[in-house]
């Protein structure tokens, strides 16, 4: 469980996060939905500390991120894997390379064994016998499949997704949420994604907290979402057209 | 940045495969050009000494002598540090630029990769060792271009030969690549710099693209009037 309380993010005047506090619980998919620029990705990279916040506390099953030594964050950070909105997969490297980086880096293990895990990433995300393409010979799914398979090698405990699937046909989307979740369940992973998408929203909404103007204006779960008679909320997620069709029904 | 960049690599393997790949792109990747560029100045630089020249009263080997002095003093060090401050530099200011916009950086932190020194050492460590060589190769070039150029302007291969060797000095060997070392942690550097503090997107990309060759060959100019001060006046 990933447990956050109080934080405050300012970017000089512009207070994007204010006092938020909220459980992420294990084995589910936990989704923090939000418009654009409302501070998700902001909050994700809090969460792994790429950013410094300037008040409150982050807790991985208790343990205080920023309060950890060096060797401590170490060794949390393998426990964490990370899907980039963008994948971040290493250009420099291929395939096969990029999902063994983080066991070269935090492992001692011999090839043998790295490329046994590596190829059983890659079964995973239904990858197999791609080791060796490039990365820029990879489609946008591909991408965020490899970045999962990466996300995943170290058996992590938490799994954090920035819009896992932004600029995907709604067929690959939807396959890729699945497969976050599947993980997740299977795994027993706390697992938490940013998304606007609200096709995401129904599909995989577990647990689900929504941010506006920088605090958390509703939690619920995707049920209580369609009961909701929160306003913004409402404005939000029943933007499009079907969606209103969707709630009068 | 400095700090953290020359900290010492924790896995020395994965340090070397990223020297290695450096060098291939900074260093050998550089080789055409280097030629290319050194075998013209050198036939210029003959033709136009000849012309000078052309009175009786100096002896022709002074063309082949003067030909020399001027590549290893200046025309090869300082040229070449130009050219590649516009070929590696950017090219080093885009890729980490890159890098920064799509997060790359990021994931290399979160992995407990120093990512300045992952990123940055090893392109330093291969420019200051390749652009030596590069300087070895362009001088030599540079001489048979020379060459070539005294043949259009009707010197004997046997006078400019003769300049070549006369009066050699060796410290100006040693004081071009002391030039052309400083020149390359320069190069490397600033562009490195110029490209780990990169953000925003593409465009932005393309921005510390320029402003590290601008500011990199800035750097060099006054690095080069500073050094010929020092180890030649
Ligand atoms: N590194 C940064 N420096 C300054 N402002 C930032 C930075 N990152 C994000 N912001 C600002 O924080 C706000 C939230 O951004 P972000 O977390 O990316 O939103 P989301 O992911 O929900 O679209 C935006 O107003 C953005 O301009
Ligand atoms: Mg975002």
């Amino acid at each position: 469980m990933i447990e956050i309380n109080n934080i405050h993010k300012s970017f000089g005047d512009n207070h994007v996060l204010k006092n938020i506090s909220f459980k992420f619980e294990k084995g589910k998919t936990n989704l923090i939905i939000g418009e654009s620029g409302s501070g998700k990705t902001t909050l994700l990279r809090i969460l792994i500390g790429l950013h410094k916040i300037d008040k409150g506390e982050v807790l991985y099953d208790g343990r205080d991120f920023n309060q950890l030594n060096s060797k401590e964050k170490r060794k949390l950070r393998q426990e964490i894997g990370v899907l980039f909105q963008k994948g971040a997969l290493y250009d420099f490297m291929n395939v096969e390379e990029n999902i063994m980086f983080p066991l070269t880096m935090f492992t001692n293990q011999s090839y043998e064994e790295k490329i046994e895990r590596v190829n059983n990433c890659l079964e995973r995300v239904n990858l197999q016998n791609n080791n060796t393409l490039k990365i820029s010979e990879l489609s946008g799914g591909m991408i965020k499949r490899v970045s999962i398979a990466r996300a995943i090698v170290l058996k992590p405990k938490y799994l954090l997704c920035d819009e896992p699937n932004s600029g995907l046909d709604p067929k690959t989307a939807i396959i890729i949420d699945n497969l976050i979740k599947e993980i997740s369940v299977e795994d027993d992973i706390t697992t938490i994604v940013n998304t606007h998408d609200m096709n995401s929203v129904m599909e995989i909404g577990d647990s689900i907290a929504y941010i506006n103007n920088g605090q958390i204006s509703w939690t619920g779960n995707k049920e209580e979402l369609l009961q909701s008679n929160n306003e913004q909320l409402n404005n939000f997620v029943f933007a499009s057209k079907l969606f209103k069709r969707l709630k009068n029904i | 940045m400095l700090n953290k960049t020359f900290s010492f690599p924790e896995k020395k393997s994965v340090f070397f495969k990223q020297f290695n790949l450096e060098l291939e792109k900074i260093g050998l990747n550089s080789l055409g050009i280097v030629t290319i560029i050194s075998f013209f100045i050198g036939a210029v630089v003959s033709i136009q000494t000849a012309f000078n020249f052309e009175s009786p009263i100096y002896p022709k080997y002074l063309i082949g002598y003067a030909t020399r002095e001027s590549l290893i003093l200046e025309f090869c060090p300082t040229m070449l540090a130009l050219i590649l401050a516009g070929k590696v530099g950017s090219n080093i200011a885009s890729e980490i630029g890159s890098m920064r916009v799509t997060e790359q950086i990021d994931a290399l932190e979160i992995m407990g990769v120093n990512s300045a020194s992952f990123l940055i050492l090893p392109k330093i460590f291969a420019t200051v060792l390749f652009f030596p060589i590069l300087i070895i190769l362009s001088i030599t070039i540079g001489l048979i271009g020379g060459w070539v150029g005294c043949q259009t302007a009707g010197i004997t291969t046997a006078s400019f030969l003769y300049g070549i060797k006369y009066e050699f000095n060796a410290f100006y060997v040693t004081y071009c690549l002391i030039k052309i070392t400083v020149f390359a942690f320069i190069i490397s550097s600033v562009s490195s710099y110029f490209g780990y503090y990169t953000n925003g997107g593409a465009l932005d990309v393309g921005r510390s693209s320029t402003k590290a060759v601008v500011y990199s060959s800035i750097i060099v100019l006054i690095f080069n009037f500073l050094l010929t001060d020092l180890l030649l006046a």
